[in-house]
């Protein structure tokens, strides 16, 4: 049986049917196309599934599709501005060479963003904890931890 | 050099496509009318195949055709490749055993797979997939390393009569024993070098579709270039010729040296697309990773050295057993014998060398290319030898080091196994790395730690690490009429910034714009024809230096094009960043491209376009040496076995930089993958063959709070064998890491006398190596 979902997907009004087991990743990836977020594992380790929902980082592997009805889904394609300027986590990760094969990333931003917000000027241990959730193959995790206490601490910056 | 040129530290081209979700990933591409394929695994480790009852499956919904071995082996594909051969001193060949796409009558390994199920959508294969009965009788199965080459162990290949493949050894093991009965002192150890799951993000994925009218097959799936892939499935799959196949990868999620076999699924999947004339896609997820991906490393060694009165080594003896798992895969012996082996004696000057490699079969996952390849497995080995050698010879690790290391007044030195070290300042390493970590100081770092309950340690490790893999690449140069360029490369970037050091290269040496050079790779169509790929750390060597030559002949040609625009000779002209003059009058590399695409504008017998390449080709035997020193500094909480890093320097000769900020991203992720097996990663096998650590959940991968800051730096000494200068740099951090890590960790703990744990370096197993030593001493 197929079940109706509606939420909004980067600021748009998306709906379509889904079966009840569907996780939000299928329906962002299959459904919506959305290929930015990507599935690296099947146990909710690797996080290279995070989206925001409702402005918190969530594995989308690990939630129903109909569990995200009628909230706010942000994913990697809707980071960037309109006109194409990088959030200052994206501009970060390119300064800082936190990626190299770019499978990770995504969810490395998404989980970066989230951690800036609640973190301002986010030290080196404090990040480093918050990425357990996030696992990386290329990078050694430097530049990943770089940009996002670089980014910490310009956004903290921005908001004073 | 300008800002975008070689040796600068340019930000890359690729990042933000890939920031914002535009890459686009095999699991990105979908075909029309595409179908979904599931494979059934063997569930046993090892057991005879009685009979397999697909019929519940063929009369599920949505299924489109259940494939076994048979169906591939009657439609003549043939079996998978090993791709090496070796004969033992006496001069009988290697045991080849024969591995079909699809198991027939016999599984060896769980994960083997028996049989594809193609339906219309994913769900629907899959539960079709657990509708197919499979009976099996189980045999004795031979999980470890150690009981497989032990007598007592069931034979798995019983038309050998024995799990040893070969008893390899590069001389008769007597004529080093004259040699070390010199030796005054004498050291050893014995090792398990841990076998580790490579693990790139991405997992392995497939989708293929067959052109009935052309008679051609055009397959996306992640690899490290796909020349290699496409030649195999053309040939052993599909028997067409190879460029009736295409093999596109266009982002790659990792590589490490395991994505550029011709893996079963692979071929499967590809001859399933012609057999039902539909698409067929194939998923893996991440516990199939683990079952089908080969793994890597996975050596018991002991070894021997002899040294002199003053510390100089007089002999060493390697015996080495490799666990190649259920069959020899592509590369498989060829690791700890020619891939690492023969480098064991590393950067130390040894004369006397004898080693002995058992490569033995076993009913786990093959073993094959995994970050150094055999490498980082010899320079452990080595590194561990040179610690004990301290120990045997009273001398600090550090002065036993430089009483053996090749000095640079040796070189070109050839070792004892004939491979030719042309360039590297071993001494220079170690000062610039041991000044760098402040080693001096260490001792007051001891104490100031010790106040604080912790151990901690300090250790080095030197390494070296032949670089350049297959001796051939072909690279092209294409202008377009508005002067941009376009790199045509058969090498394949999956994290290493190809685009953009490319983009560098061709600044440099045609002065196009580094923004006006794209690449096109990851597409066997239009990779040049003797293009080969990007493993054994060469892309920098064969693709920067085959760029480098067509470079060359663009400007050859160009320079015939320039003189007929200037009314000149091409005697008369020459040519720099970018532009050809001739006396006063200059044209830009702009002004000749639109030129030569303009036939009223060429001089009589140069054909139009401005379009080169360049076929580069070395002795198979030559290679480059990058090298160098890292030292790891570590505290230990004895009370809970945990290991935190606090220092990590990194000094590599990686010759000639192109990029360092790229060297660097490179250096770190080796880095941690070295470490990640010194400290957390460990493949498990219980004894039935039943894989204990399959998932995330169980498989320790390196998380960022196990790493530190890594400070990397560059002892830079050109490489002299190739035009750049350089050397390779993917494989020296794990080369460097693991060797490194175990001695800083031996020296935290050296008030007990642990002398050695085995990786990983767990916080169970430190606990318990520091409780056993505890007790050894009170009883």
């Amino acid at each position: 049986m197929l079940i109706e979902v509606n939420m909004t997907v980067n600021g748009r009004a998306v709906s379509g049917k889904v079966e009840a087991r569907a996780l939000l990743v299928d329906f962002i990836r299959d459904h919506l196309r959305l290929t930015g977020t990507h599935v690296g594992c099947d146990t909710t380790q690797c996080g290279c599934c995070t989206v925001h929902v409702d402005g918190k980082a969530v594995k989308s592997c690990t939630m129903l599709a109909v569990q995200a009805k009628g909230k706010n889904v942000v994913t990697i394609e809707g980071l960037a501005s309109a006109d194409g300027t990088l959030h200052p986590v994206q501009e970060a990760f390119r300064e800082h060479h936190g990626l190299q094969c770019g499978f990770c990333t995504p969810g490395m931003v998404m989980m970066g963003v989230d951690i800036c917000r609640r973190h301002p000027n986010a030290d080196e241990k404090t990040v480093r904890h918050e990425l357990e959730g996030n696992i990386c193959r290329c990078t050694g995790y430097q530049g990943i931890v770089e940009a996002i206490m670089d980014a910490s601490a310009k956004m903290a910056g921005g908001r004073a | 050099m300008g800002q975008f040129g070689i040796g600068q530290p340019v930000r890359r081209k690729e990042d933000v496509r890939l920031l914002t979700g535009k890459g686009l990933y095999t699991d990105d591409v979908h075909f029309d009318g595409q179908t979904w394929g599931v494979f059934v695994r063997s569930p046993q480790a090892h057991a005879k195949i009685l009979s397999i009852d697909t019929s519940a499956t063929k009369a599920a919904e949505g299924v489109v055709a259940v494939y076994l071995g048979q169906d591939l082996k009657a439609d003549g594909v043939g079996t998978l490749i090993t791709d090496v051969e070796f004969k033992d001193l006496s001069g009988k060949d290697m045991f080849r055993p024969k591995r079909d796409f699809l198991a027939i009558g016999r599984v060896r390994f769980v994960g083997e797979p028996v049989a594809i199920v193609i339906a219309e959508t994913q769900a629907q294969a899959k539960a079709a997939a657990e509708l197919v009965v499979v009976d099996y009788e189980t045999l004795p199965a031979v999980g470890s390393t150690a009981f497989a080459a032990s007598s007592d162990s069931p034979v798995i290949w019983e038309e050998h009569g024995s799990n040893v493949g070969i008893h390899w050894e590069n001389r008769a093991e007597a004529e080093i024993d004259a040699h070390m009965a010199k030796a005054k002192y004498r050291a050893s150890v014995d090792l398990v070098n841990n076998r580790v799951v490579p693990n790139p993000m991405e997992p392995r994925c497939a989708v293929a579709k067959w052109d009935a009218d052309a008679g051609e097959l055009t397959m996306y799936a992640p690899t490290q270039g796909g020349r290699r892939i496409q030649q195999g499935i053309a040939k052993i799959v599909l028997n067409i010729a190879a460029d009736k196949v295409r093999i596109l990868s266009p982002d790659v999620g990792g590589g490490f040296g395991i994505r550029g076999k011709i893996y079963p699924e692979l071929g499967v999947v590809a001859w399933a697309a012609r057999k039902t004339g539909r698409p067929v896609k194939w998923r893996g997820d991440r516990s199939e990773t683990f079952v089908s991906d080969y793994h890597g490393r996975d050596q018991i060694n002991h070894a021997e050295l002899g040294l002199d009165e003053n510390g100089k080594i007089v002999a060493l003896k390697v015996w080495t057993i490799v666990n190649c798992g259920a069959y020899f895969a592509e590369n498989g012996p060829r690791l700890p014998i020619n891939g690492g082996g023969r480098i064991i004696p590393g950067v130390y000057d040894i004369e006397n060398f004898y080693f002995s490699v058992r490569p033995v079969l076993s009913n786990t996952v093959p073993t094959d290319t995994y970050r150094g390849a055999g490498r980082p497995e010899a320079n452990f080995l080595m590194e561990r030898l040179m610690d004990a050698a301290a120990h045997a010879t009273g001398l600090s690790r550090d002065e036993i080091r430089r009483r053996n290391v090749i000095k640079q007044e040796q070189m070109p030195y050839r070792t004892q196994m004939g491979m030719v070290i042309d360039s590297g300042d071993f001494v220079g390493n170690m000062d610039m790395a041991m000044k760098a970590a402040d080693w001096a100081g260490f001792e007051k770092r001891r104490a100031e730690s010790a106040k604080h309950g912790k151990l901690r340690g300090i250790g080095l490790s030197n390494f070296v690490e032949p670089s350049g893999g297959r001796p051939t690449e072909e690279m092209r140069i294409a202008l377009t009429p508005d002067g941009k360029a376009t790199v045509y490369a058969g090498t394949h970037s999956h994290g290493q910034g190809h685009e953009t050091v490319w983009a560098q290269l061709l600044e440099s040496f045609l002065g196009i714009p580094f923004e006006d050079v794209s690449l096109v790779q990851g597409d066997t169509k239009t990779a040049p024809k003797g293009s080969a790929g990007t493993f054994g750390s060469r892309s920098s060597w064969m693709g920067g230096v085959g760029l480098q030559r067509s470079a060359k002949r663009i400007v050859e040609k160009g320079t015939k094009i320039a003189a007929n625009l200037m009314q000149t000779e091409p005697s008369a002209v020459t040519f720099d960043a970018g532009v050809f003059r001739a006396g006063t009058t200059s044209v830009t590399i702009k002004e000749v491209a639109k030129a030569a695409h303009d036939p009223k504008a060429l001089p009589e017998g140069v054909e139009a376009g401005l379009d080169e390449s360049y076929f580069l080709e070395r002795d198979p035997e030559e290679f480059n040496y990058p090298n160098g020193t890292h030292v790891c500094e570590v505290e230990v909480d004895a009370d809970l076995g945990k290991i935190e890093i606090v220092n990590y320097i990194a000094v590599d000769d990686c010759g000639f930089v192109l990029n360092p900020f790229i060297v660097h991203g490179q250096v770190y992720g080796g880095v941690a993958q070295g470490v990640g097996q010194a400290m957390t990663e460990q493949t498990v096998y219980d004894e039935d063959g039943q894989l204990v650590t399959g998932s995330f959940m169980d498989y320790g991968m390196p998380r960022a709070h196990h790493m530190a800051m890594i400070d990397a730096l560059f002892n830079e000494v050109r490489c002299k064998t190739n035009d750049l200068g350089v050397k390779g740099a993917g494989e020296a951090g794990a080369c460097g890491a693991p060797g490194a890590f175990v001695s800083a960790v031996c020296d935290a703990l050296k008030e007990f006398g642990i002398r050695n744990i085995d990786m990983p370096l767990t916080p169970d197993r430190v606990w318990q190596t520091i409780q056993n030593a505890k007790a050894a001493k009170a009883a």
